[in-house]
């Protein structure tokens, strides 16, 4: 009993990781159709410039906001400068791009920053806390609201507000959205700067855990995004559920089955919910309207 | 003005020709492995540099020429044959990583140029390969001491939990390999990825394995901090072993001192520089080198560059023996090296033997309030 709820907490653990970051996929792509792979660089990038302006002797909590904002500018500026300049590209040529700015940014961080692994402390200790005979970090409970947090916040802008009506509405038709008024390169802007810095919020909350160096934004990036195919790229419910579900689907095969085919049983789990649910769980169908 | 140019192609002429070294250096100092090349690098090149101020060797200068290979085996074996034949080195050091080393040594093998490398695999010196040496101890090596310290603790059965990457699948199957000499049973066998954020789950499933008596740990980077973590986490009270891959002061910071208390690994002197005793062997040459690498990059040593200070004292030491800068006589003089004491052991090569280490080059060390103590 104790073990299956320990393997539970483990996947949970995991599972609030790759949720945070499947989270950050949503805006851009609901903005743009565009699947973002620089998306892991920023949760690295949350991680790295607190640690850098920790070192350097802020407060934790101000370092973290300065590189959650840090970030978001640094989002924007990527839609300035790699993003925009390509309008009208197919959105297979912008994904490039993106692939393009994640290398760009890992080689810069590694020139700006260093090439070592680092942490920071926990926000509330590293005492484990005990229910029923199984353990979890009280950073992990951080994580898990983390998620849960981001994903109330997100789901009440897409659903209660203008703005989040205007970033579907661009992604759907981004001329029409024009005709009836909705300033797209500011939708575009916003959606990057918000997707940057809940990546950058990712990045923060999960350090303590999984700790951070330069090139840890790919497996992120990977791992999130097959959270976010799993729930259905686009939904905000789809990306949390995704990102849990994958989780505890790694952290039961590592308990029962065996830690070597932890990854392989949650790749065929996705890839058999994509074979009959081209949209993922939570997608939208997609239809035409003529 | 005909004098002029005259003796301006003379001095031409005669500039490489006086008294200059040339060593060639692959390493990775970025790319996925740059925390290992990084070091050495920067070793390299202060040592270069504190040499010629002391006049080289045999009144010849030392010239450092050094690539970077990124990690990329394609890209070591294009600048071991640039070094080779544009530079015209005499002698090679580096291959931060195995597959790196494997595509030089192929360069330097057939090109008969001494070559010294800074990675961890058996397979570079075994079989020997004439030009062929290498500094760091092998994982085998590691293995057979973190065994031997069970042994002495009367502990027979172990779990074992490694990384997927290159350096804890190989050192898994060593350990494998060498664990009945020891009379070593490995009940349970974990993996796990070196990006994953959590392994209570596999550690949970070896504590509940029955009979398991300790947990050994081979990995690297960020893996073996989050297993420690975890270790604490779960409260197991088991004795626990990690490998000299994490033989850095920075693991017990990433780890936490709290979480890293008691664990045990097999580590060079250099990590314990302050604890030798002042007759050690190796005092002198660790003191210093650790003074300088300290003072010059504000950072602290760790064994990596370790390995390129050794493999420098070697190549300087053969040819300042050999009395002449010819590649064959410089790996006819690494051969008979003997009792050179370096930061990661004592080496003495001989035909059969291009590592030059024994198992006493490992120091059986176990973290006590945060610092590392000699186990006795």
């Amino acid at each position: 009993m104790s073990e299956l709820l320990q393997f539970l907490l483990s996947g949970v653990t995991v599972g609030a990781v790759y949720a945070l970051v499947a989270l950050g996929f949503t805006i851009i792509y609901n903005a743009s159709d565009v699947v973002n792979f620089a998306q892991g660089e920023f949760v690295m990038l949350g991680g790295m410039m607190t640690v850098f302006a920790y070192g350097a002797g802020a407060p934790l909590p101000l370092a973290a906001l300065a590189a959650i904002v840090a970030t978001a500018a640094l989002g924007v500026a990527m839609n300035k400068l790699a993003i925009e300049t390509a309008r009208g590209a197919p959105v297979v040529s912008l994904v490039i791009i993106t692939i393009g700015v994640s290398i760009f940014i890992r080689g810069g961080a590694q020139l700006v920053f260093d090439k070592q692994i680092h942490s920071f402390p926990a926000f509330s200790g590293d005492d484990p806390l005990r229910l029923w005979g199984a353990t979890i970090l009280p950073q992990s409970l951080w994580v898990i609201g983390g998620a849960i947090a981001v994903f109330v916040g997100l789901w009440l802008f897409f659903t209660r507000t203008l703005l989040g009506r205007a970033v579907l509405a661009t992604s759907n038709n981004r001329l029409a959205a024009q005709l009836v008024g909705i300033n797209t390169p500011f939708v575009m802007t916003l959606s990057f700067a918000l997707s940057a810095g809940i990546g950058a919020l990712a990045g923060v909350l999960v350090t303590p855990i999984t700790l951070t160096s330069y090139d840890v934004g790919l497996a992120f990036a990977l791992k999130g995004f097959a959270a976010a195919m799993l729930g259905g790229m686009g939904n905000p419910k789809g990306a949390l559920v995704g990102g849990f579900l994958l989780g505890v689907l790694e952290g039961l095969t590592a308990g029962y089955l065996s830690s070597q085919y932890k990854d392989a049983a949650a790749f065929v789990v996705i890839l058999g919910v994509l074979f009959f649910l081209p949209q993922g769980l939570f997608g939208r169908k997609s239809t035409e309207r003529v | 003005m005909k004098t002029v140019l005259f003796t301006t192609a003379l001095v031409a002429l005669a500039f490489p020709a006086m008294a200059e070294i040339k060593i060639g250096a692959s390493l990775s100092s970025t790319g996925p492995a740059a925390f290992l090349g990084d070091p050495e690098l920067k070793t390299l090149e202060m040592l270069v540099e504190e040499l010629n101020a002391k006049g080289g060797i045999n009144g010849e200068e030392i010239s450092l020429i050094a690539y970077d290979d990124n990690g990329d085996p394609n890209k070591a074996r294009t600048f071991a044959t640039r070094l080779v034949e544009d530079d015209e080195v005499v002698a090679i050091i580096g291959g931060t990583t195995t597959g790196t080393t494997m595509s030089i040594l192929a360069v330097t093998e057939e090109a008969e140029i001494p070559f010294i490398s800074l990675a961890g695999a058996i397979d570079i010196i075994d079989p020997v390969k004439p030009y062929t040496f290498k500094t760091p101890h092998t994982d085998r090596m590691a293995c057979q001491k973190i065994f031997e310290d069970m042994q002495k603790a009367g502990i027979s059965k172990i779990g074992m939990i490694a990384g997927t990457d290159g350096f804890g699948a190989s050192m898994q199957a060593q350990c494998n390999a060498a664990a009945p000499t020891y009379g070593i049973e490995i009940l349970a066998e974990e993996t796990y990825d070196p990006k994953d954020a959590d392994m209570t789950a596999q550690l949970t499933k070896i504590k509940s394995t029955e009979g398991v008596q300790a947990i050994l740990n081979p990995g690297f980077g960020q893996g073996p901090s989050i297993v420690t973590r975890n270790y604490k986490q779960l409260a197991i009270e088991l004795p626990f072993y990690q490998s000299h891959g994490v033989a850095s002061d920075g693991f017990i910071e990433l780890a936490g001192a709290d979480a890293a208390e008691g664990v045990r690994l097999p580590g060079t002197a250099l990590l314990v520089a302050d604890l030798l005793a002042a007759d050690d062997p190796q005092k002198p040459v660790v003191d210093g080198y650790k003074a300088m690498f300290e003072a010059k990059t504000g950072t602290p040593v760790g064994t990596f560059g370790g390995y390129a200070h050794d493999a420098f004292l070697i190549m300087t030491d053969a040819i300042a023996r050999a009395g002449s800068a010819e590649p064959a006589a410089i790996r006819d003089a690494i051969e008979a090296t003997s009792g050179l004491a370096g930061t990661t052991g004592i080496y003495s090569f001989t035909p059969e033997d291009h590592l030059g280490l024994d198992l006493s080059a490992f120091r059986m060390l176990e973290i006590r309030d945060g610092k590392w103590t000699l186990v006795q």
